[in-house]
């Protein structure tokens, strides 16, 4: 496995657009820390970046590499090598070298100019919304053939997540504000990484209290330690789900 | 050492495979000839494990190869078109092979050294000619000496000096006892080369005996007018083909 992940590692190194993802929110951060002394709209401001651009990015360069990686995994399995350990070798490879950008893009102006804890939440944030479009991404490359249908597909879902659910959240909540809806849309945010992400990063910036009740429900259920392993657990979830589906269909694949 | 019972494949509503049963036994060198689409490479690639059968067995040296893959260390395969990364020098990939393995074997560097690869290990395989990359792909083919060889159109944009060169490798590691699958539409190279005749239509094995054995039946020579006999008798069973034969001929007329 450690022999396939470092293949596909190099190779990803080698196209060089993972530098430039990495100089992109290098200069994005430094940019902000710039531009307010305040750390907390600092990190505000970078919220918005890491919950918008990251997935984008994640997804849609993970889809191109996998199609570019077609001949790799064509050669690969003339080899005596498990298929599994192809599939998955690409994957950790995959997540490990955005994950590495976002860690050293964003991580190292933090320590840089110093942040706290909330810094932390938003690296954690990152980090696992990367390796959640990953795997959204290595899922709509395994099931179609044609490139460009896997990139719409991948697209799509990063707009379902960012754009189109948030929308469809907000009609319901508006529809029904007259009842209780804390425990629904709790259930109906852990449906979308990206709401769940934010709401992590918001109860860490203090200003939940803009939410009103709502927001002091969730301070209360995510400030406790049952809060943090639920989020965990369901992000987890997200990454792990679309990968076991991808490995068992690219098992069955014909190359 | 390798044996298919009642393979099929289908891919949608099309048959590629149709129940195929063939042995391929070590020591001999088989030619597996057909018309353009009538399966062998999906034969090919279905005991590899690249493309999944809808049923049927294969079995190598005796076990089965669903869901394993380290028989695969007993194949050397050469694609028809050979795909590589297109970033990675010959060079590293050469290196990338051979590291891949766990028990790496030793080498056998023959072709890389006839075909002057050596010389080039620093280009990019996406600068490379179609030639040159049929020879990157017959060198990894023979590089661990497997035991079982698959040639996919091995002789295809090759020029005549390295078309000789591979020629004298098969039938050296022939002779030394290895089992060999070469599919060519070339038909006097496999004259050489090969022992036994698979002929496959449409997603069946239409003929599968001795090279010998077919020549004496047809009463031929030379491996083409065997072969273009033993089309003329498997078209017959086929009205459908051969009525298009009868429209080429009224065509050229």
């Amino acid at each position: 496995m450690t022999r396939v992940i470092k293949y596909v590692f190099y190779d990803i190194l080698r196209t060089r657009f993972i530098l430039l993802y990495t100089l992109f929110l290098l200069l994005c951060t430094i940019a902000m820390f710039q531009l307010d002394s305040d750390t907390g709209k600092v990190i505000l401001s970078l919220m918005n970046i890491v919950l918008m651009v990251v997935p984008l990015i994640s997804i849609v360069f993970s889809t191109i590499h996998f199609y570019n990686s077609y001949e790799f995994i064509e050669l690969m399995l003339a080899q005596p090598v498990d298929r599994k350990v192809i599939f998955l070798g690409e994957y950790f490879a995959v997540a490990f070298s955005l994950s590495l950008s976002i860690l050293a893009g964003v991580g190292i102006p933090m320590m840089l100019y110093g942040a706290d804890a909330s810094g932390f939440t938003l690296l954690y944030a990152g980090v696992m919304l990367t390796l959640v479009f990953v795997s959204l991404a290595f899922l709509s490359s395994v099931l179609t053939r044609d490139k460009a249908k896997a990139i719409g597909v991948a697209l799509l879902f990063w707009f379902y997540f960012s754009l189109i659910y948030d929308g469809l959240l907000l009609w319901i909540t508006y529809t029904f504000m007259d009842y209780p809806l804390e425990r629904l849309t709790l259930t109906l945010i852990s449906f979308n990484p990206i709401d769940m992400a934010r709401i992590l990063m918001l109860l860490q910036l203090d200003i939940s209290a803009l939410m009103g009740f709502t927001g002091a429900f969730y301070k209360n259920f995510f400030g406790s330690s049952t809060g943090m392993i639920f989020s965990t657990a369901v992000l987890f979830a997200w990454i792990v789900m679309p990968v076991v589906i991808a490995a068992r269909v690219f098992n069955r694949k014909d190359l | 050492m390798i044996s298919i019972q009642q393979l099929r494949k289908n891919f949608g509503r099309l048959q590629a495979l149709k129940g195929i049963d063939v042995e391929f036994r070590s020591g001999k060198s088989y030619a597996m000839i057909g018309p353009n689409g009538s399966g062998k490479t999906t034969l090919i690639k279905s005991i590899l494990g690249m493309v999944i059968p809808t049923s049927g067995e294969i079995l190598v040296d005796g076990e089965n190869i669903r869901h394993h893959w380290s028989y695969r260390e007993k194949i050397g395969y050469m694609p028809q078109i050979g795909q590589f990364p297109d970033n990675m020098r010959i060079g590293q990939l050469l290196d990338m092979i051979r590291n891949i393995r766990q028990h790496p074997p030793a080498v056998d560097e023959e072709l890389v050294e006839a075909f002057q690869l050596n010389a080039m290990l620093d280009k990019r395989m996406h600068t490379l000619s179609g030639g040159t990359r049929q020879k990157v792909s017959a060198a990894l083919a023979f590089l661990f000496s497997p035991p079982v060889l698959f040639l996919d159109e091995p002789t295809s944009g090759l020029d005549p000096l390295s078309v000789e060169i591979l020629k004298e490798k098969i039938v050296h590691e022939k002779e030394r006892g290895k089992l060999i699958v070469i599919t060519s539409h070339i038909l006097s190279d496999l004259d050489e080369l090969t022992t036994d005749v698979v002929y496959m239509h449409e997603g069946t094995v239409k003929y599968n005996n001795s090279l010998e054995t077919l020549k004496e039946v047809t009463g031929e020579q030379k491996l083409g007018k065997a072969i273009a006999n033993l089309m003329r008798s498997v078209s017959a069973q086929h009205p459908r083909i051969h009525k298009s034969h009868e429209k080429l001929n009224t065509i050229v007329l």
